[in-house]
């Protein structure tokens, strides 16, 4: 089962000057299920359409079995696909559309019968030979897609976004009927999905992407309790993610409140990123067991659970699940188990740019010129600029902006909104507001000269 | 009659005046001699004229050769203009269409007079280069329609399926642009069959088509012998609309202009 079948090294690509896939790595186990997860927009799909064949790495290669794929055109490549929006060919019925690759190899036709009628079983779809592909429902369609594709007995199953066109329930029956086909064909699936439900239900083994960067990889279990950054932690799953600091090994101080963890390793006093899930945190009536106390503000019933947010008399929110409702207003004791944090290093403490020195009081960061004090350099100097996602304030409007971008994303830190802006010219600026802003939002920036601090290594761009 | 379906009446009447009833006048005539008696005379005059049959035959066979040639240049024009890999503006398609909002009688007199200073006599060869060159579009546009909305994912379907470029093309591309073909096939067959104008500049009138006859007749005033050689021509189109009939549907979406 350890035999790698697919090698993916340092693959990037770009259309035109948008960086898609940033130097990818990752290989595949023969026989694994394997899901690649993200978000609209972060690679995923650039990468199953690689693997098949359909586009060039710009750098990098992928092999197949130890040997280069680059070089070999799609119809050569013992894997085959599973459309997002399945492909059928319409001037073809279901037995034509199932034999057409066998047709290709020229397989005998008694063959051809006997394979497609298999095929057929095995989706649960036999008797359908004569119809029309156009006559059949999504959840029928998607079954021939498949059929259509294991016919061919490839090594490897790429399948992109196969359920999404279909509704909740049908949904559900068909990721039970691809992991059991999974089990059955003992083949390796590549799955491309944006739902991490999904993924989570079927997968081996997840990536998780964003913006064209691989964050984690890992079991389902893994993803889900060990998050390694904020990103993975709010793309998976509920959480309530907040700013702590590390106080030594097995101490974390969040909410204004000094826990137990079993985290270890990160030095002493260092800032991090703290994760709770909304289920790990506990109601209690025992005093001598409360961490800390709050006051629930909302409470909503999401079907096997409650949902409720909490006050902490230190100001924080916090999202909580449990299958008892506390009424709105009441005071409520609370306590997390040690094992239940998880604990994750800082990705950055504050905005750092490389800039340029270009005058008296001026530097030029992100394609723009700003004011600051200069003392000790000198004009065109290199130096890195520090402003703390504080000190970034953001504008509803062009005017008095120094430069604008979009969010791109919003994280809820418990007290306050971390938000990622990315500008025109695709570089990121975090910012820390208390205000409310929508994703997508087109925004103003505005930094003012006393923000932005100065130092003299001109490295670490980022 | 209620209220919505009298908005219907002023179509109504345009439809029997303009379209019903021109038809049943041909048919009328046609069934006439000049004195108004009923007669069957005019068909067997068009049955036993070896000329009117043999111009009859001659514009079938143009019309197809016609046919076969937009197909032949067309198909590949609309197949390179909806490949964003070797057409990457929307300006060359346009390109295409133009010659077609120009007024086709002013097109053919112009290829005349450049056979004419070219010295070139005139004959089928320029007949059939005149209607190609004043059909192709009617060819182009649908096919190239069909090909540009064809989801890409089919081909990639088929070459992941192990199909070469060439099979893909073979038993992917060309079947599902078939409606396109078809609806092409219909704007250039139909006209092509009763144009009397090209042959007329484009040959000095040496090779008279079944277009021409039913002109000729009817200037002269032969209204009842003109009357069935247009009966006979409807039928012709009528014929090859039901033989594509069950494409019609699809042809329709591929889109005419």
């Amino acid at each position: 089962m350890d035999e790698r079948i697919i090698d993916i090294k340092h693959v990037s690509k770009s259309f035109g000057d948008k960086n898609v896939l940033r130097d990818i790595s990752l290989y595949v186990k023969k026989g694994e299920f394997v899901t690649l997860l993200g978000p609209s927009g972060c690679g995923k799909t650039t990468l199953l359409r690689m693997l098949a064949g359909f586009l060039q790495p710009d750098e990098g290669e992928i092999l197949m079995d130890g040997k280069d794929l680059t070089l070999v055109p799609p119809h050569q490549r013992r894997l085959n696909t599973v459309f997002q929006r399945y492909a059928l060919f319409p001037h073809l019925d279901v037995y034509d559309n199932i034999a057409f690759g066998l047709k290709l190899k020229k397989t005998p036709s008694d063959e051809i019968d006997k394979k497609v009628r298999k095929v057929l079983k095995l989706v649960s779809m036999s008797d359908y030979e004569d119809r029309d592909v156009e006559s059949l429902s999504g959840g029928q369609q998607q079954r021939i897609a498949i059929a259509r594709a294991i016919v061919n007995q490839p090594e490897i199953l790429l399948l992109d976004e196969p359920l999404a066109a279909l509704d909740l329930k049908m949904r559900k029956d068909m990721q039970i009927e691809l992991k059991e086909m999974h089990k059955k064909l003992g083949i390796t699936f590549i799955y491309v999905t944006h739902d991490q439900e999904e993924a989570l239900t079927l997968s081996d083994t997840i990536v998780v992407m964003n913006d064209g960067k691989i964050q984690q990889t890992g079991t389902p279990i893994d993803i889900y309790n060990e998050p390694v950054n904020c990103f993975v932690a709010d793309f998976i799953g509920e959480s309530n993610i907040l700013n702590g600091r590390m106080l030594r090994d097995r101490r974390v101080s969040f909410i204004n409140q000094e826990f137990d963890c079993v985290d270890e390793g990160f030095g002493e006093d260092v800032p991090v990123d703290v994760v709770v899930r909304p289920e790990d945190i506990y109601f209690t009536t025992d005093p001598a067991r409360c961490q800390f106390k709050a006051k629930v503000n909302s409470c909503t019933f999401k079907g096997v659970h409650y949902e409720m947010w909490v006050d902490t008399e230190s100001g924080y929110e916090l999202m909580i699940q449990d299958y008892d409702p506390y009424p709105v207003g009441s005071e409520v004791m609370l306590y997390i188990d040690p094992d239940d944090i998880q604990v994750m290093k800082k990705e950055r403490l504050a905005n750092t740019y490389g800039c340029k020195v270009t005058g008296e009081g001026k530097v030029q960061f992100l394609d723009t010129d700003f004011e600051c004090g200069t003392e000790g350099f000198q004009s065109g100097d290199s130096a890195t600029a520090t402003i703390s996602f504080k000190d970034v304030e953001l504008l509803d409007h062009e005017e008095d902006a120094d430069l604008v971008g979009n969010i791109v994303s919003i994280l809820y830190m418990g007290d306050r909104y971390h938000l990622t802006v990315k500008t025109e010219t695709g570089e990121n600026i975090w910012v820390d507001t208390n205000d409310i802003w929508d994703k997508g939002d087109f925004v103003g920036i505005k930094i003012l000269p006393e923000s932005i601090r100065l130092s003299k290594s001109a490295e670490g761009n980022e | 009659m209620n209220k919505r379906s009298s908005w219907a009446l002023p179509y109504f009447i345009f439809l029997v005046l303009f379209v019903v009833m021109p038809l049943v006048l041909i048919v009328l005539y046609a069934f006439q001699d000049a004195s108004g008696h009923f007669t069957l005379a005019n068909f067997t005059k068009f049955f036993t004229d070896g000329d009117a049959l043999s111009t009859f035959a001659l514009s079938i066979e143009v019309a197809l050769e016609n046919t076969l040639l937009c197909i032949a240049i067309g198909y590949p024009a609309a197949y390179i203009l909806a490949d964003r890999r070797l057409n990457r503006s929307a300006v060359t398609v346009v390109l295409f269409i133009l010659p077609m909002w120009v007024n086709a009688l002013m097109r053919t007199l112009a290829t005349a007079e450049l056979f004419n200073m070219a010295g070139i006599t005139l004959g089928k060869g320029t007949l059939l280069f005149g209607m190609c060159y004043d059909y192709l579009p009617f060819m182009i546009y649908p096919i190239y329609n069909v090909l540009n909305k064809m989801d890409k994912s089919y081909a990639e379907a088929a070459e992941d399926l192990g199909a070469k470029p060439w099979e893909v093309f073979a038993k992917v591309t060309l079947p599902l642009s078939m409606p396109g073909v078809v609806s092409g096939i219909m704007m250039v067959f139909m006209p092509t069959v009763s144009t009397f104008a090209i042959s007329e500049f484009l040959t000095n009138n040496k090779i008279k088509l079944f277009g021409t006859i039913i002109q000729e007749n009817i200037n002269n005033s032969m209204w009842n012998y003109g009357a069935v050689l247009s009966l006979i021509m409807l039928v012709i189109i009528a014929i090859t609309t039901v033989l594509q009939g069950s494409d019609s549907r699809e042809a329709a979406e591929g889109g005419a202009i």
